[in-house]
């Protein structure tokens, strides 16, 4: 990791209620607008259904649920970012998209002690932007918990 | 040029350059066994297509460069340089050769003697020097070592240089021929060999094109004359082109999994010393890479078969006036989205006689049964499991793992097999298979406005209920059944088990049951709707959705839309049928189990009968199940009984039911025949209907066939047999009868899960007040 200190790394960022987060744009596959989806009724929570994209399937995920931030029944316009994790799919139903951002790996923060221990699972630090902070989001730790999270009965 | 003989071209290249890596590898470690036996079966596959072809000169070298081989396999043989070199240059002719065929479409003249001998020379070498027992490797040998300087000498001089650069220099001009063929020749670089994940990324691509294609044409549909239309149309034509041709990639012709088949033909012929004649027709049909593999082995099988139990001997045959020589007719078609095979032979058709007495002698069936069957029905047995009518067990068949193993990996795959025969006239036998198991036909049903898809392989039939005047879905217990033909079908709410909020529906809107054969067991999915089958293309669900055992996978439909595919087996799982569902994973081999004896399932209604205690009886034994209410129990001669269908019909009770206590009240009654007339088994409650793996009959002759476990539960099984023979029994016995006192216990479980038989008398108070007594005390222990 050291070696990457100096590194610069470019994150997407979006926004869930009046939080920024941000993920590595490399592993970004699509921005979507508001997608036709078809719910799994059965499924976690926190996945909202499946999507077709161009042929391919992809698993549409809640991220409110897993952060537990509060859902907004206002609206269903969410916005999707598609990203890829172990040669599957997933999409991410967020408030908005905002930009890549080119960052510097030094800058990146420790998340905070007091920090939602749900959150400081799914983090792999912050940014201390003007006037606002960024949780860097890690992928694969967010739909791990997913994974985790599934106190459901198996059905 | 001959189609095979071009194949046998692209194949052998290739085989060739990887050869030519293999041999320089062996001489790097010439102790790598796994090695050897790869170079040994490229070689041993070039030789026997050779023969098979009619290349005699290609076979001789072929041949003669496996002889060695084989030594270096079986350990008789350690590898010196000079045996590759040898190889090598045998390798060497072999590519000469097959260039000139490839030029002239026949094997150019010439002679191979040189190397022959040498060949012969080196494994004459070891086997005349080696001994009855070599030793697992051989030392370089005095006689190993005197071919080396022959061969050097009658080596060219590229030779000495090819054991240091080998796969670079050893192009030899071997015989007198014009120098080897460049690499690339004309049909080699014809084909390519692409990964399947490349063919299945551009399948997934043009799909969603077609998508795109098919709302673009709507679009256009609804406007007039746009100056889109005609680019349009002709985006149409690309991409169905396109379509097609990404299909066809996958595609293979049939006629490669029939190439081997004379050659087995005529093997058996002369070792049954028959006659037969092979026609094949529609090698060009062609199908899926993956079901070809399917039934390459389901084929061959099948041709063996017809040669050695279909076909006569020639002076059968002529006795019977038929010409000496029989025939097998081999034909493929396409017909509407699957393949069909036929086979056909002229020979002794199937045996009915000898077939029926086979049926009784493995007791699938009694005497009077097969009477009464038509030939057609007869005919199926011979797709059971260890069933064959040949009197002897050939090299060739007879063993009776045949037919049913045919049938099995045809069903698999989504076929189906029928036969016809005829005495004296032959066998003919028809197989479709669809053409190819990426795509998938499945019936697309409505479940409170969400669209599931259901594999059309799983379901049995369709059932409208709760239509006007319609049969209907009965409710026991909130457990809704339905009655198909006599038989008790348990039902799943499709919309409960999936978490759909059930709509404004009422019971009187009409709805449709799925009824879905799992294995042995049936049982039905209620939906809203069914709209149609659809060809839909399996995709896997996503990690986070593996959990759902409901769901088999997941598929876009031709709108774009995404639905899930259901997966019945894994439904039957989630309401706890897992005896059921087990036998999914391998439903045929649970099958023979079952054939054998070795497991037995039985289907078993729970249902609670008297201080809550569990009870079951085979659903086999039951007709039908109704509501009563306790008012309406009368009692006729001391026997309680019920009017049933303006019939009186005798009630009996398990022990501990207080029929006195309930003076009205609904009531659950089991109604089964006796001696043809209805009787009913007053319950508690009714359950569930659940299958039970392992013998249920523990020898208990009275009351209680035995107690098992279900769901954790100790459960007797009710002898609804009993009843009957007790009612008789009752009329002297009963006054003296003995109540059950101490042992009178429902649970004898040996704490392994395993269940023992009761061990308290025969008696049973079946009368519901007269046992009143006894109960109290057996429970409270």
């Amino acid at each position: 990791m050291d070696a990457q200190k100096n590194d610069v790394t470019q994150i997407l960022t979006f926004s869930l209620g009046d939080q920024l987060f941000g993920i590595n744009v490399l592993s970004v596959q699509d921005v979507l607008g508001a997608q036709k989806i078809t719910n799994v009724t059965v499924a976690d929570d926190a996945v909202a259904g499946v999507l077709n994209l161009r042929g391919r399937i992809v698993t549409v995920v809640d991220v409110r649920k897993p952060l537990h931030v509060n859902p907004d029944h206002n609206r269903a316009d969410f916005m999707n970012i598609v990203v890829e994790h172990k040669g599957e799919l997933f999409s991410l139903q967020i408030d908005s998209v905002g930009d890549v951002l080119s960052l510097n790996c030094v800058d990146l923060d420790d998340p905070p002690a007091t920090m939602d221990h749900v959150w400081k699972n799914v983090s792999s630090g912050i940014y201390k932007l003007d006037g606002k902070l960024l949780v860097v989001l890690d992928i694969g730790m967010l739909l791990n918990a997913i994974g985790r999270s599934d106190k459901k009965q198996a059905i | 040029m001959d189609d095979i003989i071009a194949e046998f071209l692209a194949e052998t290249n290739e085989s060739l350059a990887e050869l030519d890596n293999y041999i320089v590898l062996l001489e790097q470690n010439p102790d790598d066994i796994n090695l050897v036996t790869k170079i040994f079966r490229v070689m041993h596959t070039i030789k026997g297509t050779c023969g098979f072809l009619g290349l005699p000169r290609l076979e001789r070298v072929a041949h003669k460069s496996e002889d060695i081989l084989g030594l270096v396999r079986d350990g008789r043989l350690h590898v010196q340089p000079v045996h590759v070199t040898l190889i090598l240059e045998a390798l060497d002719t072999i590519k000469t050769i097959i260039g000139g065929l490839e030029r002239q479409g026949s094997e150019p003249a010439g002679s191979d003697a040189d190397l022959i001998n040498r060949l012969e020379a080196a494994y004459a070498a070891v086997e005349g020097g080696a001994g009855a027992v070599p030793p697992p490797i051989a030392p370089a040998t005095p006689e190993n070592e005197a071919v080396a300087p022959v061969a050097a000498a009658a080596s060219k001089a590229e030779f000495p240089a090819a054991q240091d650069h080998p796969v670079a220099e050893a192009v030899a001009p071997a015989g007198e021929n014009a120098p080897a063929a460049p690499a690339e020749s004309g049909v080699a670089s014809q084909t390519l060999r692409v990964q399947v994940e490349v063919l299945e990324d551009l399948m997934t691509m043009v799909s969603e094109l077609v998508l795109t294609r098919n709302q673009l044409l709507q679009i256009l549909r609804q406007q007039n004359q746009t100056e889109f239309s005609a680019p349009l149309q002709r985006l149409n034509l690309v991409v169905s082109e396109l379509q097609e041709g990404v299909m066809k990639t996958r595609m293979q012709p049939i006629g490669n999994a029939w190439s081997k088949l004379p050659r087995i033909i005529r093997d058996i012929s002369q070792e049954l010393g028959k006659k037969i004649d092979l026609e094949m027709h529609g090698q060009e049909t062609e199908l899926d890479r993956q079901v070809l593999e399917m039934i390459k082995d389901p084929l061959t099988h099948m041709i063996r078969n017809s040669a050695d139990h279909g076909l006569e001997t020639p002076e059968e045959r002529v006795a019977a006036g038929k010409p000496a020589a029989g025939k097998i007719r081999l034909n493929a078609c396409h017909e509407g989205g699957h393949i069909i095979i036929q086979i056909a032979d002229d020979g002794r058709g199937l045996p009915l006689e000898k077939i029926k007495a086979k049926i009784i002698q493995n007791g699938l069936a009694s005497e009077a049964d097969v009477a009464a069957m038509s030939p057609q029905t007869i005919y199926q047995y011979i797709f059971k499991a260890g069933f064959s009518t040949a009197d002897k067990v050939t090299a060739v068949s007879g063993r009776g793992v045949g037919m049913d193993v045919v049938r099995t990996n045809i069903e698999n795959i989504g076929g189906s097999i029928e036969l016809r025969s005829q005495e004296g006239q032959g066998t003919f036998f028809t197989i479709k298979i669809p053409l190819t198991l990426a795509i998938v036909s499945a019936l697309i049903v409505g479940v409170q406005g969400e669209r599931f898809a259901i594999p059309q392989l799983s379901v049995s039939e369709l059932v409208m209920v709760n239509g006007h005047g319609g049969p209907v879905v009965e409710m026991i217990n909130n457990a809704p059944v339905f009655r198909l033909r006599d038989r008790l079908l348990p039902l799943v709410d499709m919309a409960q088990m999936l978490g759909l909020k059930p709509g404004a529906a009422s019971a009187d809107d009409c709805r449709y049951i799925v009824v879905s054969k799992i294995g042995s067991y049936d049982f039905g999915m209620i939906v809203d709707r069914v709209f149609d089958t659809e060809e839909i293309v399996v995709k896997p669900v996503s990690a986070l959705l593996k959990n759902l055992h409901v769901f088999s996978g997941n598929t876009i439909l031709g709108d774009g839309q995404v639905i899930m595919i259901l997966d019945p087996a894994g439904i039957l799982r989630v309401i706890g049928m897992e005896d059921a569902a087990e036998q999914i994973g391998s439903t045929v081999g649970k099958e023979a189990d079952t054939l054998a004896g070795q497991v037995k399932e039985t289907s078993l209604l729970l249902f609670m009968a008297g201080n809550q205690n569990l009870r079951a009886v085979p659903l086999d034994g039951i007709s039908r199940l109704e509501d009563a209410d306790y008012s309406d129990v009368e009692y006729a001669d001391g026997q309680m009984v019920i009017q049933y269908r303006d019939a009186l019909m005798p009630l009996y009770t398990c022990e501990g039911i207080d029929v006195s206590a309930h003076k009205s009240g609904q009531a659950h009654i089991i109604v089964f025949p006796q001696n043809g007339k209805p009787a009913g088994l007053l319950v508690d409650k009714i359950l569930d209907i659940c299958n039970y793996r392992g013998d249920i009959d523990m020898g208990g002759s009275g009351p209680v066939l035995g107690s098992v476990i279900i769901n954790a539960q100790a459960t007797d099984i009710i002898n609804i047999d009993w009843f009957e023979r007790g009612r008789q029994g009752a009329r002297s016995g009963y006054a003296t009868a003995q109540p059950p006192g101490k042992n009178g216990g429902h649970t004898y479980s040996n704490g392994n899960g395993q269940s023992l038989p009761r061990k308290h008398g025969e008696r049973y108070p079946y009368a519901g007040h007269e046992g009143d007594a006894d109960l109290q005390h057996s429970v409270n222990h």
